[in-house]
This record gives structure tokens, C-alpha cells and sequence, in this order.
């Protein structure tokens, strides 16, 4: 079909301008656009993702050789806690509220978000609360050290920072919850008629659960953190015993609230993966309807399964059972999900462009940190693994290999419809290779140093730990570096590349978005694109 | 401008209400974290992010109106609206089903282990020797000092009634907009707030009672932590409500709305249903039992 005729603009409508705004704070400040929005997303989590990556630079600076060279151990703390409160808050969590913005509506034949107010104040909150969260860093007492997930009684002896990081997670949670509600309500409500749920494409479907459990979530951790804080400023006793509280009941509360986050940030990579893998195998989706299915599995799973954070901390026999067991069930919809990847490829025509690169690195590394996440299942064994480097190196494993290599396959894979430009393929292959090889040397000794027994958050260790530590930070300031190769690639692709994209950018690629012109018009569908067979991305009679 | 409300949904241009909120935001937040940490000038800078807050919501809400009574709004934006405002509830749910949760959890597992049940047998043995466990506790160490509690069928029973009252007034006050009939819908709507005001009342009233007369403060341990942190955050969450029900009476008198077209109306009635929902677990599980 046509590409220039799917976006037929309606002149009558004086509130659909087709350019962006000229002066600079009507384009960034006052924007209600999505594309815009998912910029202004995308960037700022780039920024933390470096904040946050040079923090880890620090933390295996100081690990590259036993003993105490670089930094004090109470600023070591504040660097782990630091380092994942931004990475999960700052750069993960936000990068995919910006692929949410910029694709959603594209790929359902929307004009735009549902509230496109809200979602601009969903944005703008988080360079705020991130400005609070960092400026606790210069205070006297220094920044949060008692680790991300903030476990009383640790986290009351914060000093200064503490209140100051408890009313940071206030204003994130409330940008998410904000961000996950525009989510739900422009997947319900601004499908372009004939898009059913069930013709949506995965990154959709993947984003509407994942939103889904971020307003469940995301509220029970204002409530824990809200309890600290009056634990700690208002004489009330949640977490004391002397007062009838338990601390334990914290880590209840937090990882009711904390599983579900790890699949908040890998669900979506999930969906951008599934779009991915098709285009480049040239062949439908494998079992899209199982998929979903999975999906949702998962996101229900992830409600019933988070006292496997807690195996050591003193919990009743049938507890743990029962959470180990639930644990476990998790590997089924995960192994299904892998499956229908691994059989969209076969037999497929495979071209390996850098997305494609990616995503085939996702499915590798990622199942890595399933598998080890596994054997962390198993509580008669995770009394052994627990507070080692295997539990570091597990959700690294997940995180990294996993959720930001996707956020970089969809980043390489989008990108030229975005900007309009190619990227440089040369340059991108290098960034993955190196990223790949790299990010192995990085986070693969940590499996043998926790098996080994090295504890997590230490600055200093015994010397039967030095070899693989400093394998490990070798890889790390390789990893780390690299990333300056996708900023480049990046930076090029939006100012400099010369090379035009067609509409559909690549030859296998399938789904409303790439009917639209490459880079799309300002307001994506100002009337609903028709819905069929050579507009669905997976559903059957696509293919 | 054309204003019109056909197939076309309606995208609005920049608005600058979001960056003014967030700067009230950050203003509050920062103050809030400045102040408990014994800043006193923090209090006054709190006051001045609410007042930003309150200027954004007046500017951001008036030109929803504005757009809203100018027939600029279709089918499909208001369906928006109304998912948000469902899922902004469910949000709701969730933060006091975190509180609900406090409480179940203690009073079925932390306080009983600390009373030596189960596998706590030692945790009382040599802790806290000679605990008994029974609800309501100031916990082991009794922190707070000895406390009575607020009997059910006193002001918290006349207040379950005042609020499943203000749900039925609020309900006559729909049918009233349907049958647009705007002076029965004002009363009903009158009686709503100031039946939400009253309950408002009684509630601090208690307050009151409890720190004074019956030592029954926030530092009660953890029956004080929790009955305070749920009627509490609840209280808060009526006295919010019964203000929205003011503006939408004040947004009625001034002849907004229509037997069609109300979803202003229903919204703050679906939050106000909500607070009246919490209530009742509350009466149930804070009070009762």
C-alpha cells in the first residue's frame, strides 16, 4: 500500500499543527506531543544510564584489586545504592516509558497519547526528583548507603540524605503511575478501529501489562517508603519489634512491590524483541497468541512469587515452599517465550543488521540470567547464593545482557524511522560486539566469586578473589566505554548521517508504524489508518 | 479557534500548568525532607510549593472546564478521562491495601511470633520473656506508655452511618443531574459535602480524645503506628474528597454540566464511593476486631 496516503492530514482541525513547535520551551517544556515526550524520555534516560554507568565505573575501579584504594567504604555503599536506584529508576524504567511514548500510538493508529497533558507532567517530574535524589550526594552525610532496596533498620541511620531520598521515590512513583495510566488508557482507548487487542503488536501487548502492574506496585512502595520515613521522623514502630513491628514485614512490603518492578523493566524488552526477531527472520512471529498468554502468566506469577528475596531472613517452612515453588512455575511462560523466539528464527531468511544482533544477544544472555535465577529458585540452596556476587551477577545478567541490550536493539531498530536516517551499520556492529564480548568478561566471573562466597556490597575482599575481580572490572571499563560507540552511533544517526530511510526501513518489517513516512509526521494518525492484512504486525494473515 | 466536538480527538497544544506543577512539586517534596530534618524555614517554603500546587490545579483544571463546557471534547476523550480516573483509583486501592496489609500481617504473624507462637519461641523466650500477645499492643517494649482504645459502636459507628449516608445523598444527586433537575442536585450535593465535613469532624475529634484522654498517640506502637496511618491517610483521602465535591456543587450552581454530559461529576463521585468503601474495612478491621 501506499505510504503517503495512510496519513491523510484533516485541515479543518486547528489543533493538529503538523510541525513542531519553533521556540524552543513550546517545543521541550510545554510539549503535550508523544513523539516529543519520548524524546525528552529517551534522553534524560541515557543521561542517568551514564550517571548511573559511571558509579559502577567507581564500584570496579575499587574492585579491581583487593584492599582499600580509591574511595571510603560508607561512599562504596552510597555508590551500589546509588548506582541501582538511578539504573532501575533513571535510566531502565524511563527509556521504556520513551519507547512506550514514541511507538504506542504509532503502532496502533493513534494521533497521539490518551492524555497528552498528564504526559507531559509525567515526564518533567523526573528531572526533578532525580536532582533531589543526586543533590544527596554533596550533603553532609553523603547519599542513601543502605542499598536500593532501603531494609530498615539500616536505612533509618541514613542521616541527612535519608528523608531526602524517601520524598525522591514519592515523585518517581508518581510519574510512573501517571506515565503507566496513559499507557493503559491509550492502548483501551485509541486503537484505531479494527485493531483488536489480539492484532496488537507484542511491544503493545507487553507495555499494557506492564502498566498494569506498575499502578499496583508502585503505590505499595510509596506506602513502605512513607512508613520509614514516619518510623524514622514520627515515633511510629512498623518495622521496631520492641514496639510489636517487625523489620522483616519491610522486605515483605518492598519486594511485593520489588518483583514485580524486575518484570516492569523486562516485559517490555520482551515485546521489543518479539518485533524485532520477525522483521530479521523474515517470518511471522512463532506463536503470538502464546505470547501474550505468557505474558500475562508472568505478570501474575511476579505477584505471588517475592519472598524468594527472603529466604534467609526467617520465614515458616510452608512459606518457603511455596514461594520456591511459585518461583519455579516462572520458568514455564519464560521458557515458552524463548521457545516461539528461537522457533520464529528457524528456518527463517536471517539478515544479522545490528537490531537483529541484539535481540539474538537477548535471547542468549538473558536466558543465562534465567537459568541462574533458577538455581536462586531453590531455597535449600539459596542460603548458600544469597548476598553473594551470584545474586550480582544474576540480575546483571537479566538487566543488562537482558533489559538494556533491548533497550539498544529497539533503539538501532527505530532509529532510522525516528530520525529519518540510517545509522551506521559498521559502527553498530562494533558496538554490539564489543558491548557482547565485553559485558560477558564483565558479569561471568561474578557467578565463580559468589559461588566462591565473595558477599555483594563490599569494597574490599579476601585475596583468593582478586584474579576474577579483576577479569571482571576489566570487562566492566570495557563495557563501560563502549557505550560512548552508541552515543556516537546516536549522535551521528540524528545530525549528521546523510543516508535517507525508506518508510519501511527494513524489508521484513511489518506493523502500522512503518506505513508512516520515516521521520513520521508530528501528530502520527490524525485519521485511523485501515487495519489489515498488510498493516498487523503479527496476528496471521499477516504473513 | 474552532470549537467543536466531532470524530476528530482532540490533541491540545502546549500547556505550561505540568512544568509549573512540577516546580511546586519539587518546592513541597524538598521542603517537606528540609523540614522533619529541622530546617525552620522549610514550613514556610512547604507553604509556598502548596500554593504553587493549588495555582496549577485551579489553571490546569479551569481550562479543562473551559475546553470541556466548549463542546471540545468527543465520545473517545471522554472515555480517556474516564479511564484515567479508574486506574488513578486502582492506584489508590493498591496504596491502602499496602497499609491493610501492615496490619493483617502483624496482627496474624509479628505480633503472635514476638508472643513467642510458632517458630518465635525463642524470640520471646529470650528477648522479649513474658510477653503475652494480645491485640491491641503497644508491642513487647510497650512503646508509648499504656493506652485504651476507641470503642467501635461510639463515634466510629455514627460515622460509618454519616458516610454510607453522604454515599446515598451523592448517588440522589446523579439522578437529580440526569433528570436535570438543578436544585435537587445542588441540595443533595450540599448535603454530601457537609456530610463528608461532619464526618471530617468527628474524626479529629476522636484524634483529639485519643492523644488526650486515652494515651493513644502515633507512638502506641504498632497498633498506635497502624490505627493512625490508616484512618489517617483515610481522613486525608475524605477531607480531599469532600473539597472535589465542593467545587463540583460550586461548578453546578454556576450551571456546568449536563444530563448527558458529566463526567466531572461522576469521577469525584466514583473517588467519593471509594473513600466510603475504605471506610468500611476500616469500621471492620481497625475497629470491630
Amino acid at each position: 500500500m501506499s505510504i503517503e496516503t495512510t496519513h491523510s492530514h484533516d485541515e479543518s482541525h486547528d489543533d493538529h499543527h503538523d510541525h513542531a513547535p519553533s521556540g524552543f520551551l513550546d517545543r521541550w517544556l510545554f510539549t503535550t506531543n508523544h513523539k516529543d515526550i519520548g524524546t525528552l524520555y529517551l534522553v534524560f534516560s541515557l543521561l542517568m544510564f551514564f550517571i548511573g554507568g559511571s558509579m559502577a565505573m567507581i564500584i570496579r575501579a575499587e574492585l579491581f584489586m583487593p584492599g582499600l584504594q580509591l574511595v571510603e567504604p560508607d561512599f562504596f555503599n552510597q555508590m551500589t545504592t546509588m548506582h541501582a536506584l538511578i539504573m532501575v529508576f533513571g535510566a531502565v524504567m524511563p527509556a521504556w516509558v520513551g519507547f512506550a511514548n514514541w511507538m504506542i500510538p504509532m503502532m496502533i493508529g493513534a494521533p497521539d497519547m490518551a492524555l497528552p497533558r498528564m504526559n507531559n507532567w509525567s515526564f518533567w517530574i523526573l528531572p526533578f526528583a532525580f536532582t533531589m535524589l543526586l543533590s544527596t550526594l554533596f550533603m553532609d552525610s553523603g547519599g542513601p548507603a543502605a542499598g536500593w532496596t532501603l531494609y530498615p533498620p539500616l536505612s533509618l541511620q541514613g542521616g541527612q540524605s535519608f528523608a531526602f531520598v524517601v520524598f525522591a521515590v514519592h515523585m518517581m512513583g508518581i510519574s510512573s503511575i501517571m506515565g503507566s495510566i496513559n499507557v493503559i488508557a491509550t492502548i483501551l482507548n485509541m486503537r484505531a478501529p479494527g485493531m483488536t487487542l489480539l492484532k496488537m503488536p507484542l511491544f503493545v501487548w507487553t507495555w499494557l501489562i506492564t502498566a498494569f502492574l506498575l499502578i499496583a506496585v508502585m503505590p505499595v512502595l510509596a506506602g513502605a517508603v512513607t512508613m520509614l520515613l514516619t518510623d524514622h521522623f514520627f515515633g511510629t514502630s512498623f518495622f521496631n519489634a520492641a514496639g510489636g513491628g517487625d523489620p522483616v514485614m519491610f522486605q515483605h512490603i518492598f519486594w511485593f512491590f520489588g518483583h514485580p518492578e524486575v518484570y516492569i523493566m523486562i516485559l517490555p524488552a520482551f515485546g521489543v524483541v518479539s518485533e524485532i526477531i520477525p522483521t530479521f527472520a523474515r517470518k511471522p512471529l512463532f506463536g503470538y497468541t502464546a505470547m501474550v498468554y505468557a505474558t500475562a502468566s508472568i505478570a501474575f506469577l511476579s505477584f505471588i512469587v517475592w519472598a524468594h528475596h527472603m529466604f534467609t531472613v526467617g520465614m515458616p517452612l510452608t512459606g518457603e515452599l511455596f514461594f520456591m515453588y511459585a518461583t519455579m512455575l516462572i520458568a514455564v511462560p519464560t521458557g515458552v517465550k524463548v521457545f516461539n523466539w528461537v522457533s520464529t528464527m528457524w528456518r527463517g531468511s536471517m539478515t544479522f543488521e545490528t537490531p537483529m544482533l541484539f535481540a539474538i544477544g537477548f535471547v542468549v544472555l538473558f536466558t543465562i540470567g534465567g537459568l541462574s535465577g533458577l538455581m536462586l529458585a531453590i531455597a535449600a540452596v539459596d542460603l548458600q547464593y544469597h548476598d553473594t556476587y551470584f545474586v550480582v551477577a544474576h540480575f546483571h545478567y537479566v538487566l543488562v545482557p537482558g533489559a538494556v541490550f533491548a533497550l539498544m536493539a529497539g533503539t538501532y531498530y527505530w532509529l532510522p524511522k525516528w530520525t529519518g536516517h540510517m545509522y551506521s551499520e559498521k559502527w553498530g556492529k562494533i558496538h554490539f560486539w564489543v558491548s557482547t564480548i565485553s559485558v560477558n568478561i564483565l558479569f561471568f566471573p561474578q557467578h565463580y566469586l559468589g559461588l566462591a562466597g565473595m558477599p555483594r556490597r563490599i569494597p574490599d575482599y579476601s585475596t583468593q578473589f582478586a584474579d576474577f575481580n579483576m577479569i571482571s572490572s576489566i570487562g566492566g571499563f570495557i563495557f563501560g566505554a563502549s557505550q560512548l560507540i552508541f552515543v556516537g552511533v546516536i549522535v551521528h544517526c540524528v545530525y549528521k548521517s546523510r543516508k535517507a530511510a525508506t518508510a519501511q526501513v527494513w524489508e521484513g518489517a511489518r506493523g502500522l508504524e512503518w506505513t508512516l513516512s520515516s521521520p513520521p509526521p508530528y501528530h502520527s494518525f490524525n485519521t485511523p489508518p485501515p487495519i489489515n492484512a498488510s498493516t498487523v504486525a503479527h496476528a496471521d494473515e499477516a504473513h | 479557534m474552532a470549537h467543536h466536538a466531532d470524530d476528530s480527538y482532540y490533541v491540545p497544544h502546549g500547556t505550561k500548568w505540568p512544568i509549573i506543577g512540577s516546580l511546586g512539586m519539587i518546592t513541597l517534596m524538598a521542603s517537606a525532607a528540609f523540614w522533619v530534618n529541622g530546617s525552620v524555614t522549610a514550613p514556610w517554603t512547604f507553604l509556598v510549593g502548596a500554593m504553587i500546587l493549588i495555582y496549577m490545579m485551579f489553571g490546569w483544571f479551569g481550562e479543562v472546564i473551559r475546553e470541556s463546557e466548549a463542546g471540545m471534547y468527543n465520545a473517545q476523550v471522554d472515555t480517556s478521562f474516564r479511564m484515567g480516573m479508574m486506574w488513578f483509583i486502582f492506584s489508590e486501592v493498591m496504596f491502602f491495601a499496602c497499609f491493610f496489609g501492615v496490619l493483617f500481617y502483624v496482627r496474624n504473624f509479628s505480633v503472635p511470633w514476638l508472643g513467642g507462637e510458632g517458630t518465635g519461641a525463642f524470640t520471646n523466650e529470650i528477648l522479649w520473656q513474658g510477653y503475652d500477645a494480645v491485640w491491641p499492643t503497644g508491642g513487647p517494649a510497650e512503646v508509648g506508655g499504656p493506652f485504651q482504645t476507641i470503642p467501635a459502636f461510639g463515634i466510629p459507628f455514627l460515622n460509618t452511618l454519616i458516610l454510607l449516608t453522604s454515599g446515598f445523598t451523592v448517588t440522589m444527586a446523579h439522578h437529580a443531574l440526569k433528570k436535570d433537575q438543578r436544585g435537587k442536585l445542588v441540595t443533595w450535593l450540599l448535603a454530601t459535602v457537609i456530610l463528608g465535613f461532619v464526618f471530617v469532624y468527628y474524626q479529629a475529634y476522636e484524634y483529639i480524645h485519643a492523644y488526650q484522654d486515652l494515651g493513644l498517640t502515633l507512638g502506641s506502637g504498632i497498633y498506635g503506628s497502624t490505627f493512625f496511618m490508616l484512618t489517617g491517610f483515610h481522613g486525608m483521602h475524605v477531607t480531599l474528597g469532600a473539597i472535589m465535591l465542593l467545587v463540583i456543587a460550586i461548578r453546578c450552581m454556576r450551571g456546568h454540566f449536563s444530563p448527558k454530559h458529566h463526567f466531572g461529576f461522576e469521577a469525584v463521585a466514583w473517588y467519593w464511593h471509594f473513600v466510603d468503601v475504605v471506610w468500611l474495612g476500616l469500621f471492620i478491621f481497625v475497629y470491630v476486631y
